[in-house]
């Protein structure tokens, strides 16, 4: 098991760079220039170059590229031309925003999902089930932007219960666990988690129903075991599955989501990345990408983990 | 017995009416009134001094921390403002030799820091945005202002309270120029360890607001300072926060339910509903047009002033107005026909078909033969309006009268490029783009006109985008330039626009309104007919 875990790791590895070789490549690739993050938009040429050379942007791409490497495996993503703040300080402060509201969401999305899915799995064909198949083919299809809108309207300008906007009364970096601040969370939270809870409620309503209908099922209500055990049983064979989809789930999440965040002004990693797309701010939008693919392939690497703990077949060789 | 009763009684009640009395005396009194600003930026501009994200942040981060030499009167909205004394009290030019400026500066100033305002400040200053070699030199506060103060050839300390500046030519609207470039504070500077990142979270200026806090894409807080030098410019709140909202419909919901007192830009779909809820929207003349800028360059269809007149007359610039839920103005030129600048012009620019297919039919275009034109534009961002709805609405205006118009449609950071590139260059008329929609500033004459109607501004040496080329506008701006009287100047701007209309130089849709939703909590806030707003007129 810690050889496989240490080839995984291994694997990840050029995993990695390839993300960092493409991200680079994609943004540079991008129409616009990294200068109108801070060049006005009638600045004179003479400005512009004097500007290119100033952040080193008149070198080679290649060398660009490699500079950029080369202080990024040291941990510094160099510095946000836009704002003039250290990419590394501005990313994590995002990501920490973004891991807040994912965590709630996910964990949320996930439990509902699960308990949907178990539901619908169990009493297949049924009313529950249909329900629950309705719910979760509504959360797959529902526009995140618009459901955030509603959920506003209905509970920040109705109702008057929750804030509309924002990360706490104060802002994101006096955040504490506590009611007045958990409400800001709720809102953006529950519209994140409706795509989640959705795909994952038709993932264990297909593996649930279709684990009950196997011969191993009938032989252990044969030999009367209780429901109870008999639901441990379909759990462990139904998990390993629910949990690769889950983790793509919560990769999905952590990496932020630009129209939640914008519609709740939530000032995570969408929110970042929306705003250095818009200001063609490179070296910030480079760190958020690398960063958010550090995401996946390290869940991905938790969830290749994890697999072979639960399921030792799954070992892959 | 009775006596005593009376007695007690009355000091109890005296007691128990002293106590209130204390508590509003104590908290009533002093009370801190804050004002929550939904404002339409990402992020908050930067507050070292020079703003980034255009003219509307100055608003925000510059001339609420900060001063410059000459101001802008705006603190006014029924009437355009004009350059008024700021940290210098007179500014002259020597009869001798006009490039030079002398400028006067007012004594008794302090920075937020308590550092003494003096000319070595001007100069350092200057330094931090021109001289790359200075130790205080920043790229990023000079690239803002650079473009805002080409005039500017060199400068010099003559004593504590008088600078020299010298301008490259002789520029007697150098001037407008000043309102752009605000003074930091070096003592400040030098005490957060010459480091401008740290600066940025401890600014200091000698302006009517001083920074109290800032985070990060998320609010900057402003407060009072009850030191300021202009005692009939003290601000009205103790406390204004920024918070940066980009999303209009965000923006609208945060002031619908409580969380802001005012926001920017509402989005016009919700204003029924806004205004339905006792919010109010302001509104005023702001210096900024939504046109097409057409190209005059050989293989233009726009070349034909026919054309451009035809096009200019196919427009039912109310339905626009309508379009945008009022909160737009109709075009009938460059600037605002309140604008002293206006003129008079012969070619009065308003909806007429008829008229409009007729000069399309005589520059021999019909059904049968349609004129096909490119343009480029964006799909929205800061100036752009409502950007498709309006490009649409334009588009088959335009069709009515034998116009078929494609789009190119781009981001707005992209615009730019083809933007100073010039309608000439291979990435414009390489791709048969003959026209650019982009929302213009139009707050000084530079801004206005000069930029647009001087053919030493063609691009790429600058925006006159089409290639627009009038030797006898030349001139006139060439006169306007050595005139120093405003009246005379004034005229003789007028004069230029005049010829830009005339030339049907671009096709003119709308003005922007600047608008602004503020709830009844609000109980003054002056809109200046600018994009610098004064936030000291905010009163909660």
């Amino acid at each position: 098991m810690f050889f496989y875990a240490v080839k995984r790791l291994l694997y990840a590895i050029p995993i990695a760079l390839g993300v960092t070789l493409v991200s680079f490549t994609l943004v540079y690739m991008a129409p616009g220039d990294a200068l109108s993050a801070i060049a006005p938009a009638d600045a004179p040429q003479e400005v512009i170059d004097s500007l290119r050379t100033a952040y080193g942007l008149d070198r080679p791409v290649p060398v660009q590229y490699g500079l950029w490497l080369l202080r990024a495996v040291q941990g510094d993503l160099g510095t946000s031309i836009a704002s003039g703040r250290a990419v590394a300080v501005e990313v994590l402060s995002a990501v920490s925003n973004t891991l807040m509201l994912a965590g709630v969401a996910s964990m949320a999305g996930v439990l509902v999902g699960c308990v949907l899915g178990a539901l619908a799995g169990y009493r297949s064909g049924t009313a529950v089930d249909r329900m629950a198949t309705l719910l979760s083919v509504i959360g797959v299809s529902i526009p995140h932007y618009w459901l955030g809108l509603v959920l506003t309207i209905v509970f920040s300008i109705a109702l008057g219960w929750l804030p509309a906007m924002g990360a706490g009364a104060d802002s994101s970096s006096a955040w504490v666990w506590d009611l007045a601040h958990i409400k800001y969370l709720v809102l953006p939270a529950a519209t994140m988690s409706v795509i989640p809870m959705g795909i994952i409620t038709r993932t264990v309503r297909a593996l649930v129903s279709e684990m009950l209908s196997k011969e191993f099922v009938v032989a252990l209500r044969a030999r009367g075991l209780s429901e109870a055990a008999v639901f441990r049983h379909v759990a462990k064979n139904v998990a390993p599955t629910v949990l690769a989809v889950a983790g793509l789930q919560v990769g999905y999440l952590m990496g932020g989501s630009i129209l939640v965040e914008t519609v709740f002004a939530w000032p995570g990693t969408g929110f970042l990345l929306n705003l250095a797309i818009f200001q063609r701010d490179m070296p910030l939008l480079q760190g958020i990408i690398l960063v958010l693919c550090m995401f996946f392939v390290v869940l991905n690497l938790i969830v290749d983990i994890l697999q072979p703990l639960i399921d030792p077949r799954m070992v892959r060789v | 017995m009775e006596m005593d009763m009376k007695l007690f009684g009355s000091r109890w009640s005296a007691w128990f009416l002293s106590v209130p009395l204390a508590f509003i005396a104590i908290t009533g009194l002093h009370a801190e009134t804050v004002a929550r600003y939904g404002i339409s930026m990402a992020d908050i501009p930067l507050t070292t001094g020079q703003p980034d994200r255009g003219a509307g942040a100055y608003q925000f981060t510059g001339h609420t921390i900060y001063d410059p030499l000459v101001a802008w009167e705006a603190n006014i909205s029924a009437h355009p403002g004009k350059l008024v004394p700021g940290l210098a009290t007179a500014w002259k030019t020597d009869p001798q030799d006009q490039k030079k400026w002398t400028f006067t500066l007012r004594k008794g100033v302090k920075f937020h820091d308590g550092s003494d305002f003096k000319a070595d400040a001007v100069v350092w200053n200057l330094d931090k945005v021109l001289s790359d070699k200075s130790p205080q030199f920043d790229a990023k506060q000079s690239a803002q202002v650079r473009p805002r103060i080409p005039s500017i050839a060199s400068y010099r300390m003559v004593n504590d309270y008088t600078v020299e500046i010298t301008t490259k030519a002789v520029d007697a609207l150098f001037p407008y120029q000043l309102p752009w470039f605000l003074i930091s504070s070096p003592a400040q500077w030098e005490k957060v360890g010459k480091d401008w990142s740290k600066f940025a979270t401890q600014a200091s200026g000698t302006g009517p607001f001083k920074l109290d806090k800032l985070v990060a894409r998320e609010r900057a807080e402003l407060v009072k300072n009850t030191a300021y030098w202009d005692k009939s410019r003290m601000a009205k709140t103790d406390r204004i926060v920024l918070l940066p909202i980009p999303d209009a419909v965000t923006r609208a919901n945060a002031l619908l339910s409580g969380q802001v007192d005012l926001i920017e830009t509402p989005p016009p779909d919700m204003l029924p509903q806004l205004k339905g809820a006792g919010f109010k929207v302001v509104q005023n003349v702001t210096p900024h047009v939504w046109p097409y800028h057409f190209s005059t360059q050989p293989g233009s269809p726009w070349t034909d002033i026919r054309v451009r007149k035809a096009a200019n007359l196919a427009i039912d610039r109310d339905a626009v107005v309508k379009l945008m839920g009022g909160l737009a103005s109709v075009a009938k030129g460059q600037v605002d026909e309140t604008n002293p600048w206006f003129g008079k012009p012969s070619f009065k620019i308003g909806y007429d078909l008829p008229a409009a297919r007729a000069l399309m039919a005589q520059a021999g275009y019909t059904k049968a033969n349609p004129l096909k034109a490119k343009v480029i534009i964006a799909q929205g961002g800061t100036g752009q309006m409502l950007s498709l709805p309006m490009n649409e609405f334009v588009q088959q205006s335009l069709a009515e009268i034998n116009i078929q118009v494609t789009f190119e449609v781009v981001e707005l950071e992209n615009l730019y490029l083809h933007w100073r590139s010039g309608a000439k260059s291979d990435m414009n008329a390489g791709k048969g783009i003959t026209a650019i929609n982009l929302g213009y500033v139009t707050a000084d004459p530079f801004y206005a006109l000069t930029r647009f109607a001087d053919s030493r501004y063609i691009a790429p040496n600058g925006v006159n985008w089409g290639g627009y080329n009038d030797p006898k506008v030349d001139a006139l701006l060439d006169q306007i330039r050595t005139t120093f009287d405003v009246k005379v100047q004034d005229g003789l701007l007028a004069q230029v626009h005049e010829a830009m209309v005339n030339e049907a130089l671009m096709l003119w849709v709308v003005h922007d309104t600047n608008p602004h939703a503020v709830s009844p909590k609000v109980k003054e806030f002056v809109q200046a007919q600018h994009w610098f707003q004064d936030l000291t007129t905010l009163r909660m």
